[in-house]
């Protein structure tokens, strides 16, 4: 165990290998210490004592939970302080948070190690190596309190900052002893608890950042100020891939406010103003000339006929192949088929995107709301012409993410490109809602084609699923594809894994025929199992029906090897009353998935009048993520996943004409309201064992448990999206 | 030049007088709890009252204000954040990245101003606010549990 030495070591790097034997598997692990790591904007900061990177202790007890990914709403912060301090057994009322900046995470050998919060990763990709951190903190804390005692640190025990030499019952703090502690050679080994000894993971504890978001003090990268600070308002060419070809900035020079006409790469042209109100205005006024390149005739009709091509083209990747699908199709009794279509959409964070900029001929900072601050840093660097050590990125809060600002930083390329034209100025750019709606990384669009077989007592023989369309990572990473196949376009499909299929099909062929027209894809919450879940559970329940057989049971028949997910699935039926009738006119549906490792279903109930309005009255959803680190944000996710899956169900769609996006706004891309929001009952099951996502899975379920409620009340199969176009009125 | 009453201070201000009420608080005044997000009226994200009635602040030109009328952003909603809708949001986790929650507050003070017991069909009616995290279940239960905290507290 632990060595007792004090050395003289606190502005040094050490390499542990430790072994975490909670979790019975070792691991390397930077631990450098000290360095005038805490925050610049801290006066005096330097001076208080960091015990190890996540956790910093004040005289006065108050901790600081250093904290890598970022909080977009989805609870993260106070997820992974939870973490933390379960091991750190510190006390939770005196928790504060704070985010390293990725250039100091570079200078300590990333010592906090991927800042990226995406893919539903903050916990899960990180609760190990965090709660570590607390575990390690803790017993430096223990060991300097006992040497200060002069007793062995076995016979003292702790519980809420509190360290207490139990033999003579003597007590002090964590904000006492953390100066002596920082100074300690950290252990090499330390011991996780067992899940059952867990006090506040689990807990449904309040949020650490909910006070200042209800007063306006919050700051979001919009709101930030900076001494000297200009504001800019920037438009890039509305055609995909095409160019800038020129301005004439004489017309705006003049007008107020305005300081500066600049070109922003090729393709985009901003004004630079005292107020970014005048910077827009000068910019409404700005004659620009475009040329828009060579996607100036794309439109949705075209991208729609590669589409089609790619649903009966020869080749195409394979993601899930099992048993011979053409044989048991041409055994089958019956066989169904149908083809269905997902649009692109449009992330639309409430807060649009922006970034603001320092640029000297030897330092870059940017402040921007971000998901990644590694990637963020990456853009500054490039941008700025500078290594990556003469820049760093400060993360301000996110009014929202949802993917937008995970892998792309484009509004931070463009921010530093600006400042660089005016050199030892800030400069805050903000989009327009209208930018932002028309420069996305849009949800891709694919076409499915499923063939489905069933024998004379309706079982399920065989399944073809033929995906067409766009690859993410074809345009975002291709390093990330294996051997020219996106493994991620077969998300809640694949044959295991955090997304394999939830059932077993015993001849079953999806196929991928990538299709990828010139409009940018991009991650978008919930990624591809948004439209795979509409196409697999859609589907299903047309088989269902066409098997004459009780979508649940139908269901049910499929899932014996896979438990968790049955689980969800009974849970949801359970508490609808999946066996009871429902109110006359109420109309039930139902889906089930596994995605970012979670099993998660829904049960929907829904009613459709003669104008064909429709109502989503209840949804029950159930969720297991293996382990629930805070039940009441768990909630929380899973009902703002229906507003998020919904919301692109009924409204989601971004249309393409001369090789750009029609939609400009919140009226012509409209997000659910208030008036529209169903009831959730949200059942949160943890069944131990592993730790699944929260702020995606849930998606994927929403639109087809609606779906299928409707099918159940009008007899329509919807198989186009969004269903602003569809006439639900009874056939 | 512009005179306005904002949070009960009188302030004038430099400015076009076509600049929308919006830019002039978060600008020139600094007050940057009213957030833009769609700037034509649609989303709410902007939500003041002016006289107590909400309106949408991006879509109202300064011209069109005077000193007459008593402007109050989310920043002088309370003196402390204790509004009962602050408190019953402070109870119940409500917001969730937050960015439209200053104009959510503002639309349902609003509400409770001119309504003092809102049913589900009134809320539904009055709060049009656009929210991407999808808070709308908590802003219901806080718009319910706020109307008690304001009956417990006269009380």
């Amino acid at each position: 165990m632990m060595k007792k030495q004090r050395v003289n070591i606190s502005r040094r790097e050490f390499l542990i290998q430790s072994t975490v034997m909670g979790a019975g598997f070792s691991l390397g692990l930077y631990l450098p210490r000290g360095g005038n790591m805490a925050m610049a904007a801290e006066a005096g900061a330097a001076e208080v004592p960091e015990i190890n990177a996540w956790v910093v202790i004040k005289p006065d007890d108050t901790i600081v939970i250093r904290i890598a990914r970022s909080e977009m709403g989805q609870g993260t912060l106070t997820g992974l302080a939870q973490l933390v301090t379960e091991e750190l057994e510190c006390d939770w009322s005196k928790v504060t948070t704070e985010y390293p900046t990725p250039g100091q995470n570079l200078a300590r050998g990333r010592v906090w190690r991927s800042f990226s919060t995406g893919g539903s990763q903050g916990i899960r990709g990180s609760h190990q190596y965090v709660r570590k951190g607390g575990a390690v903190a803790r017993e430096m804390l223990i060991e300097a309190a006992a040497e200060g005692w002069g007793v062995s640190k076995e016979t003292c025990s702790v519980a809420n900052s509190v360290i207490t030499h139990k033999p003579t019952g003597r007590t002090t703090t964590y904000g006492k002893v953390a100066a002596a502690a920082a100074e300690l050679v950290p252990p090499f080994e330390v011991k996780l608890k067992d899940p059952k000894d867990w006090k506040i993971i689990g807990k449904p504890v309040k949020r650490l950042d909910t006070v200042d978001k209800l007063t306006g003090k919050q700051v979001f990268g919009t709101d930030l100020q900076l001494p000297g600070m200009l504001n800019a308002a920037i438009r890039a060419c509305p055609t995909f891939g095409g160019r800038l070809k020129s301005f004439d900035a004489s017309k705006v020079n003049k007008m107020a406010g305005v300081r500066k006409v600049v070109r922003v790469g090729d393709d985009a042209v901003a004004v630079v103003a005292v107020t970014w109100w005048q910077a827009k205005t000068a910019l409404d006024a700005l004659p620009v000339t475009w040329d828009h390149g060579p996607n100036a005739t794309v439109s949705s009709a075209s991208i729609e006929k590669m589409l089609d091509e790619g649903l009966t083209a020869k080749e195409a990747f394979t993601g899930n192949k099992n048993g011979d699908v053409k044989k048991a199709l041409k055994g089958a009794v019956k066989t169904v088929e149908a083809t269905y279509r997902y649009p692109f959409q449009n992330h639309a964070t409430m807060e649009p995107m922006n970034a603001t900029a320092l640029w000297n001929k030897d330092r870059c900072e940017v402040w921007c709301p971000t998901q990644n601050g590694e990637a963020a840093l990456e853009a500054t660097a490039e941008a700025a012409g500078l290594p990556e050590n003469k820049c760093d990125v400060h993360k301000i809060h996110l009014g929202g993410g949802f993917g937008r600002r995970g892998a792309f930083h484009d509004f931070v390329t463009q921010a530093v490109m600006i400042a660089k034209q005016i050199p030892g100025t800030p400069v805050k750019l903000l989009w327009t809602r209208e930018e932002d709606m028309q420069h996305g990384h849009y949800h891709p669009i694919t076409k499915c084609k499923l063939i489905g077989g069933l024998d004379k007592k309706g079982n399920l023989l065989g399944l073809h699923v033929r995906i067409s369309g766009q690859s993410i990572l074809a345009s975002v990473n291709p390093n990330w594809m294996t051997n020219g196949v996106d493994m991620f376009t077969f998300q809640g499909l694949l044959p295991e894994g955090d997304h394999g299929i939830s059932y077993t099909v015993p001849n079953l062929l999806v196929e991928h025929a990538m299709r990828n027209p010139p409009v940018p894809p991009g991650f978008w919450r919930g990624v591809n199992i948004n439209q795979n879940a509409i196409y697999m559970e859609s589907f299903l329940d047309e088989l269902a029906h066409a098997a004459d057989k009780d979508p649940l049971e139908f269901r049910r028949n499929l899932m014996k090897q896979h438990p968790k997910s049955l689980a969800v699935l009974n849970a949801v039926a359970e508490k609808a009353g999946w066996n009871k009738p429902a109110a006359k006119g109420v109309h039930r549906g139902l889906a089930v998935c596994k995605a970012f490792a979670s099993h998660v279903a829904a049960c929907a109930e829904v009613s459709v009048d003669k104008n064909g309005q429709l109502k989503i009255h209840r949804i029950v959803a159930a969720t297991d993520p293996g382990h629930a680190v805070n039940p009441q944000q768990i909630e929380a996710q899973v009902e703002g996943s229906f507003v998020f899956g919904l919301s692109a169900l009924l409204y989601g769609e971004c249309t393409i004409k001369s090789g750009g996006v029609e939609q400009q706004n919140f009226n012509s891309y409209p997000s659910m309201l208030m008036s529209e929001m169903p009831k959730v009952e949200v059942i949160v099951m943890p069944s131990g064992g592993f730790w699944g996502g929260i702020g995606e899975p849930t998606i994927a379920v929403a639109a087809p448990a609606v779906l299928n409620a409707i099918f159940a009340a009008t007899g329509k199969r919807i198989r186009q999206f969004p269903l602003k176009n569809t006439d639900l009125r009874s056939a | 030049m512009a005179k306005l009453k904002i949070n009960g201070k009188l302030v004038e201000i430099e400015v076009d007088g076509s600049s929308p009420l919006l830019w002039v608080l978060r600008e020139q005044l600094g007050l940057t709890g009213t957030k833009y997000s769609c700037g034509i009226g649609i989303c709410g994200s902007c939500t003041v009252h002016i006289n107590g009635t909400e309106v949408r602040s991006c879509i109202i030109p300064v011209s069109s204000l005077d000193s007459s009328q008593e402007i109050t952003t989310i920043e002088g909603l309370s003196a402390d954040g204790t509004h009962p809708l602050q408190q019953a949001w402070e109870e119940l986790d409500v917001p969730q990245c937050g960015y439209c929650q200053p104009g959510m507050i503002m639309s349902a003070a609003a509400l409770l101003k001119n309504n003092p017991n809102p049913s589900d069909a009134d809320i539904n009616a009055n709060i049009t606010n656009i929210c991407r995290c999808g808070t709308f279940n908590r802003v219901r239960s806080g718009i319910h549990l706020a109307v008690e905290i304001g009956k417990r507290r006269r009380s």
